[in-house]
């Protein structure tokens, strides 16, 4: 017997390594470089990573704060309307109950009317943290009543979105239609000659991607943005390969031709607003 | 899955009915007069037949609607209109043989019909992609639709898909965009058009030919956001429980039209669409021409007004009181107070089926 083999495999274990003093809270790690950085630099640097420029994800109120002149509506027009629950839909009403807490949204959208460096927009902006982003009968019926809005007052619109959750399951074939009342009160957008700008954030996906996030005039991503149709996963379950990397990314659509451009979130009010003057001028 | 001996359920039948075929045509080689016995089978066979189909689950509808041997578009296309001229291509890349379309006529007058392909067999289904379009079918559905447009012919399109292909190419060529302008551009089209869900209604990729001034829906055909067994997969992990989500999800035919999705069901014959595929054309027929000829009448602008209204009215919501504090459950849901007439009343509990 061979009693001092080696073994082929042996179990290392490691210390958990104590952050040398610094609070969970204080810090992130960033998912893109690894590094550990202060979550008061990411912040700074307007939840960019400073190492990496990886842009994480925003909410809804965190967004307006960036894109409105000093960071906050005119008039805000969402936030009068609640989901209702068509199906009876097995923790829909838990789901909601906690999306509103976390993002002290009633749903997965916000939206009013406000300046951005110093054009008058309607803009709305979905938030992932509020079930992904997904829409509902509420998400389409703000951006019907915003578009309207923006009809009547003769306001360009800018939509950003951070939909990865696409047409919302719980309310069923309600969420898939909402798809066609976006799109139509877009239709009557661009019969009044009015500029709607799309704005894509990470991730957009599903009944949003295919419908009001891809029909801007124009049409922005932030970097690395995930932007879809079908989730990678039921693509890779299809064809049965893997995907090519960077598939679906910001950067890969722009090379398909899909966006206009890339803007790196620093610039972004400041494209928004250039872009903004060529309507109203 | 269907094969030859019919659905699960149907079983019995099925075999009951192949039987009575049997005994037919033995009797018929032999002279014997077999009558009493035959009459007493098909008696039975008709009660089986009454028990199965006049009380079937949503899963089972599910299934009827996935039938191979339902008839598809084409078989609606060829039988009802005639001198069918199929017109090819997007124009920019390529013929997506999953969504087909052309002009053709009805009653002497012309009509632009589209609708996605599904196969009755798997070399038909490999042809036609199994009814999965790509970017391109929905770029040539719109392009006929510009054309008919233009000579404000109306338009009649056949959904029977469980949606847009999910691969690479789809979303290197831009799917999602495809379906979003037909979305648009649809709502505002400035022509009738007539939707027929005649099999299954997937998600985008259905709606992406489905906006319409008048959506029929055959009995036991489906229209959801995401199929029974992608919501089993998300809900319990295991696509097994498909049955159980098709329960959940409200995709059948009277659900639909309670909540204003749809505008009216086509009955099928007892057992389903491919027990009688010529009655049930037909009924399509009488339908479809009927509202052609309404549809044709009405002032386009009016038209698009209502087209507006219908869509811009599905929803499902609370209006939130001004001093009600954010956060609190709704109370019973209803439509918003500023939305027209059009607006579908909220099912009451009365209508829960599960």
């Amino acid at each position: 017997m061979d009693w001092f083999r080696k073994p082929k495999y042996m179990t290392v274990r490691v210390k958990k390594e104590k952050k040398a003093g610094i609070p969970e809270n204080l810090v992130t790690r960033c998912p893109s470089c690894a590094e550990i950085i202060f979550n008061k630099e990411i912040a700074a640097a307007l939840k960019t990573c400073p190492k990496c420029n990886h842009h994480f994800q925003m909410s809804a109120w965190e967004r307006l704060r960036l894109l409105a002149d000093n960071g906050v509506f005119i008039e805000q027009t969402s936030g009068k309307i609640q989901a209702g629950d068509p199906l009876e839909f097995p923790g829909y009403a838990d789901k909601l109950a906690k999306g509103r807490k976390k993002t002290k949204l009633q749903d997965a959208i916000l939206a009013g009317i406000c300046a951005i460096d110093g054009t008058k927009t309607a803009l709305a902006i979905t938030d992932f943290g509020f079930m992904g982003g997904s829409m509902g009968a509420v998400m389409g019926e703000e951006i019907a009543r915003l578009i309207e809005r923006a009809i009547v007052d003769r306001l360009p619109v800018v939509i950003v979105s951070a939909s990865g959750g696409g047409a919302r399951m719980q309310e069923g074939i309600i969420s898939l239609m909402q798809m066609a009342k976006t799109s139509a009160a877009l239709s009557r957008l661009d019969e009044a000659k009015l500029l709607y700008i799309s704005v894509l954030t990470d991730p957009t996906g599903g009944g949003v991607t295919a419908s009001f996030a891809m029909l801007g005039d124009l049409i922005i991503a932030e970097p690395n943005a995930l932007i879809m149709f079908a989730g990678p996963r039921v693509i890779e379950q299809t064809i049965r390969q893997h995907l090519p990397k960077r598939f679906q990314r910001a950067e890969f659509l722009l090379e398909h031709g899909m966006l206009d451009m890339i803007v790196q979130r620093q610039q972004l009010r400041e494209t928004l607003g250039q872009l903004l003057r060529i309507s109203s001028s | 899955m269907a094969n030859e001996s019919g659905l699960e359920f149907e079983k019995d039948l099925v075999e009951l009915e192949k039987r009575i075929e049997e005994l037919k045509q033995f009797t018929d080689h032999r002279e014997m007069n077999m009558g009493g016995e035959l009459k007493q089978m098909e008696e039975r066979a008709q009660n089986l037949r009454e028990n199965i189909y006049s009380r079937l689950t949503p899963w089972q509808i599910v299934q009827l609607s996935r039938h191979p041997k339902r008839p598809h578009t084409l078989d609606y296309i060829r039988e009802i209109f005639d001198n069918f001229k199929e017109m090819h291509g997007d124009r920019a890349f390529i013929d997506d043989r999953a969504l087909v379309g052309g002009a053709t006529w009805l009653n002497g007058k012309p009509v632009v019909v589209i609708g996605t392909q599904k196969g009755k067999d798997t070399k038909e289904n490999i042809a036609c992609n199994f009814g999965l379009p790509l970017p391109e079918g929905y770029r040539k559905a719109l392009r006929l639709m510009k054309f008919a447009e233009k000579f404000q012919i109306p338009v009649v399109t056949f959904v029977d898909t469980s949606g847009a292909y999910p691969g690479l190419e789809g979303e290197e060529r831009g799917v999602a965009e495809a379906i979003a302008r037909n979305l648009r551009e649809m709502s505002s089209l400035r022509t009738p058009i007539i939707v027929v869900v005649i099999g299954e209604g997937g998600s985008g990729g259905a709606l992406g030919i489905g906006v319409g001034d008048q959506v029929l829906m055959l009995s036991n055909a489906m229209y959801t956001v995401i199929t029974p067994e992608g919501c089993a997969a998300i809900l319990w992990k295991d696509r097994a429980e498909a049955p159980r989500a098709s329960e959940i999800l409200k995709i059948t035919a009277p659900h639909l039209k309670k909540l204003g999705v749809i505008d009216e069901i086509i009955e099928e014959p007892l057992g389903g669409a491919h027990r009688e595929p010529a009655l049930m054309i037909e009924r399509v027929r009488e339908r479809l021409s009927e509202h052609i000829q309404r549809l044709s009448k009405v002032p386009i602008k009016k038209l698009l007004d209502q087209r507006y209204q219908k869509y811009r009215g599905i929803g499902f919501l609370t209006e939130i009181a001004a001093t009600e504090t954010s956060g609190q459950s709704p109370t019973a849901p209803q439509a918003p107070a500023d939305e027209s007439t059009d607006t579908p009343a909220p099912p009451t509990s009365a209508d829960a089926e599960n």
